[in-house]
């Protein structure tokens, strides 16, 4: 007795709505509609189509996260020289988007990359050609970036700011110059958010349905929407499931590469 | 030039993040129905948004699921939090491990595992079923920010005011509630936040009829945009920003006392 | 007489409003053991930091080896620095962190392996080189530290406050080990600390700062034995401070009391302040002294009594291996060299630094 069993009904409702949840999971990706153990749901991902849509997943996500680094890192950067306080105005500025609703946020996309979309009345007000890339793949990248770029600039700041003066200076001391500083000192202390921005960003580009949906008009699937058909309009739960473990496989590994780097969590939020 | 190149490039990533939003809420005044042509000030799509019962009707289930969720989750999470700290490193490990679960896990998966329980329970779908979801989720956001609080606690007030002849009920609502009390609320409202924006977990788990904001603007985005849809957005971005300066203003200005 | 090594002319530093440095200048020696001590605030590091280049100065220059380096950046000045927390790269292990320096300035591997491995035995770590830093202790990693500045052979070792984190014992130790450090180097050190016993023990040269400005300089004896004003007495170990007036040359009147001194040249009938060291009061019982009180407190220190003993309306602090109890009447005997006389202090910023003190 005690203070510990405070802990008791959440640790009840961690069992029937989490452990349980993924253990039926498991139990429907591992059967068929008899109930008998089958692997042919996790084996139906080798599939031209599913196998195409996991790869085109794992494509278009894998380019995401790349352009979300390479935009985001010089940011934080920059956020870090300016403020040293998470709760400062200009750092709010920038992860303000994140918290508006996803859906709004790609709808105002679609809205600018439509043929006869913003972006089209743009370019050709300029008397520039008008491009078609609603539709598209890059139509889709355009959404992820935009909609988890927030998530890979906090966690680097996050760890930035925590990089003392004093390791800048004693690098600079010790003959090191700008560049050098920063490829042999502050790039390698900040590995851990790296890698939580990139699990951040990876996991939800890798499994969204929603981005693919409004972005690609329907015409390009990716594995979430595989997935999401099966339990919607296919109703066939035992091959939702079986590709979900198979989309689990690769949560599991970002969760690793995570923990080993970033053994606290520290930095996610 | 170094800060020159620094300004630009803030720039240019605040017109990145914002510009979107901007469109969409200068579109919201958009007197004409196109995205391109200007047809003068309105707010006719706001009167719009405010005579559709569907929407309305939306905002309500919104509004009574983020409500309830977050409330129930800083209840369940509180306690959860004030148990696990008294807990030995193993127990403590695994419960904390199983709890990050569904912040980490792709929102699909939670979903759909959460819906599979559901069927196969025998439980039908309804505001019932969104509302267990997003307890569900919703708990490991009170405990990411209540825990850093009990662990600042742990400078021994709880056991001096027992030395001091408190009671343990009264020491725990003098001593320890009081400073918990901004972990406790930044949790609610961080809940609440995240209840209002969720859309995929709301989306396998719904039934026929119910409908959340997020649901609502996804059947209505794949049925071709309209600009009521539009003023939707302008006022959940007013909303989210009030929400969020509401959460980052309180820590701050705590610090300022200290 | 060492040649001028560095050479600080009329450094000024601003912060915002705050005047930070005034007008300092400062010469250190080849091979000299200089410490800048002081109160935080006063300066200290921020000289420090200049040397460094990690802070410019608002006005003035700094002349190194004949060199104006007023403007150079840190990494091209031939001096390194030892951090007040270490600031080791935590994600290298030891000797990664000690070859810094040396890969950057794109060193052999052998020339490098060598240099680690006699860095390592001069600060008594051989065999840590594939240790994380996190594996090691405050003394050790304050150790590395060393090594890590000391292998890029700079001509100058800037110390701020190293030993500040760590808990006494080990303090002294590493003191010692200083010292020892510096003689086999054969390098300047140049040592910030606000710890007044450290900069004794260790340097030829202490220079004490208080509000921007040098309040004097000179070797620990003449900075412990002839303070050269009020705030330099009360800041280097305890004393007591007292008005007098000079009577003649070598006559000064406390309390009422005429005492014999050494000094002369103060007039006559002026008002002074008196230095005495708490150790240098004699206490008896018999009514032989000059001047009578009574004690009303004592404490046992270990080495000696504490005493507080009541005399002409002043609180005098006595050390003194005698113990007399509490209310006992005592006199009290100065010896004319241990008797201290400085000016009163005539502007309001020498008040100001009385005050502050």
């Amino acid at each position: 007795m005690g203070r510990k069993s405070f802990a008791l009904p959440y640790v009840v409702w961690m069992i029937g709505f989490t452990i349980i949840p993924l253990a039926m999971i498991v139990f429907y990706g591992l059967t068929d509609n008899t109930g008998a153990f089958t692997l042919a749901n996790v084996a139906e991902v080798m599939t031209a189509e599913h196998a195409r849509a996991l790869w085109l997943s794992v494509g278009l996500s894998v380019v995401s996260t790349l352009i979300c680094l390479v935009l985001a890192y010089p940011l934080a950067m920059i956020l870090k020289g300016i403020s040293r306080n998470q709760n400062s105005l200009i750092v709010f500025i920038f992860i303000l988007p994140m918290w508006m609703n996803s859906l709004l946020r790609t709808m105002a996309w679609q809205t600018i990359l439509s043929n006869q979309g913003v972006l089209n009345a743009v370019l050709s007000f300029l008397g520039l050609p008008t491009v078609r890339i609603i539709n598209t793949a890059g139509a889709i990248i355009f959404g992820m970036v935009y909609d988890f770029m927030p998530f890979m600039v906090l966690p680097i700041y996050n760890v930035l700011i925590k990089i003392g003066q004093d390791k800048v200076d004693a690098a600079r001391d010790l003959g090191a110059n700008g560049f050098q500083t920063f490829v042999r000192v502050i790039f390698p202390m900040s590995m851990p958010g790296v890698v939580s921005g990139i699990t951040m960003v990876f996991v939800p580009a890798m499994t969204t349905f929603v981005i693919s949906n409004l972005l690609g008009g329907g015409k390009i699937l990716l594995i979430g929407n595989v997935i999401e058909q099966a339990f919607t309009s296919g109703s066939n739960w035992h091959l939702g499931s079986g590709l979900s473990l198979v989309l689990m496989v690769f949560i599991f590994i970002s969760m690793a590469v995570l923990a080993k780097y970033d053994p606290e969590g520290s930095n996610v939020i | 030039m170094k800060n020159i190149i620094k300004k630009i490039y803030l720039i240019l990533m605040l017109f990145y993040l914002y510009a979107p939003i901007l469109v969409l809420i200068v579109l919201s005044f958009n007197e004409a129905r196109s995205r391109v042509v200007w047809g003068g000030f309105s707010l006719k799509w706001y009167a719009d948004l405010f005579r559709n019962q569907m929407v309305l009707d939306a905002l309500k289930t919104t509004l009574v699921i983020a409500f309830s969720s977050a409330l129930a989750a800083t209840v369940l999470g509180t306690l959860a939090c004030l148990g696990i700290n008294r807990m030995r490193r193993f127990p403590r490990t695994v419960v904390m491990g199983i709890n990050n679960i569904p912040m980490m896990n792709a929102d699909i998966v939670t979903g759909i595992a959460l819906m599979l329980c559901f069927m196969a329970f025998g439980v039908t779908l309804s505001l019932q079923t969104v509302l267990l979801a997003h307890i569900t989720f919703n708990v490991p956001y009170v405990i990411l920010s209540v825990m850093p609080k009990l662990k600042q606690l742990e400078g021994g007030a709880y056991e001096a005011a027992l030395d001091l002849g408190a009671s343990p009920v009264y020491a725990f609502f003098r001593v320890v509630m009081p400073d918990l009390m901004p972990g406790i609320l930044s949790g609610f409202l961080m809940a609440f936040t995240m209840s209002l924006d969720d859309f995929v977990i709301t989306h396998f788990t719904t039934g026929a009829g119910v409908n959340t904001l997020s649901t609502l603007i996804y059947s209505e985005v794949r049925r071709g945009i309209k600009p009521t849809l539009y003023a939707l957005s302008a006022l959940m971005f007013i909303s989210v920003l009030v929400l969020l300066i509401l959460i980052n203003v309180r820590p701050q200005k705590k610090e300022m006392i200290d | 007489m060492e040649r001028t090594l560095i050479d600080l002319k009329d450094i000024s530093k601003r912060f915002g409003d705050t005047m930070v440095l005034d007008e300092m200048n400062l010469t250190v020696r080849e091979n000299e053991f200089v410490t800048l001590l002081g109160p935080s605030g006063c300066g200290k590091t921020t000289t420090l930091r200049i040397i460094g280049g990690f802070v410019q100065p608002t006005t003035g220059q700094v002349i190194f080896d004949g060199r104006d380096i007023t403007k150079l950046p840190p990494n091209k000045r031939a001096l390194n620095t030892v951090f007040q927390k270490y600031a080791l790269f935590t994600h290298m292990n030891i000797a990664e962190n000690i070859a810094f320096g040396l890969t950057v300035k794109g060193k052999s591997k052998e020339y490098i392996k060598d240099k680690i491995r006699y860095a390592l035995k001069l600060v008594n770590l051989d065999g840590y080189e594939n240790r994380s830093v996190d594996s090691l202790s405050g003394g050790q990693q304050q150790r590395i530290a060393i090594a890590r500045a000391i292998v890029n052979e700079p001509k100058v070792l800037l110390l701020d406050e190293p030993l500040g984190a760590l808990d006494l014992k080990l303090r002294q130790d590493m003191q010692y080990e200083l010292i020892r450090m510096k003689k086999e180097l054969g390098i300047t050190f140049i040592y910030v600390t606000h710890d007044q016993e450290e900069a004794l023990t260790m340097s030829d040269t202490v220079v004490v700062m208080n509000q921007g400005y040098i309040q004097q300089m000179g070797t620990p004896e003449q900075i412990y034995n002839e303070p050269e004003n009020a705030f330099v007495a009360d800041f280097i170990g305890e004393s007591n401070i007292v008005d007098g007036i000079m009577i003649e040359d070598r006559l000064v009147e406390i309390c009422g009391v005429r005492f014999p001194c050494v000094d002369e040249g103060f007039g006559c009938n002026k008002p002074v302040d008196v230095v005495i060291r708490p150790e240098d009061i004699r206490l008896s019982e018999t009514e032989a002294g000059l001047l009578e009180g009574e004690v009303t407190h004592l404490i046992f220190k270990g080495v000696h009594y504490e005493m507080e003993v009541m005399a002409g309306s002043h609180e005098w602090l006595v050390h003194s291996t005698k113990c007399f109890p509490v209310g006992t009447k005592v006199s009290m005997q100065v010896k004319p060299f241990d008797i201290q006389i400085m000016n009163k202090p005539e502007s309001e910023d020498e008040m100001a630094v009385e005050i502050d003190g």
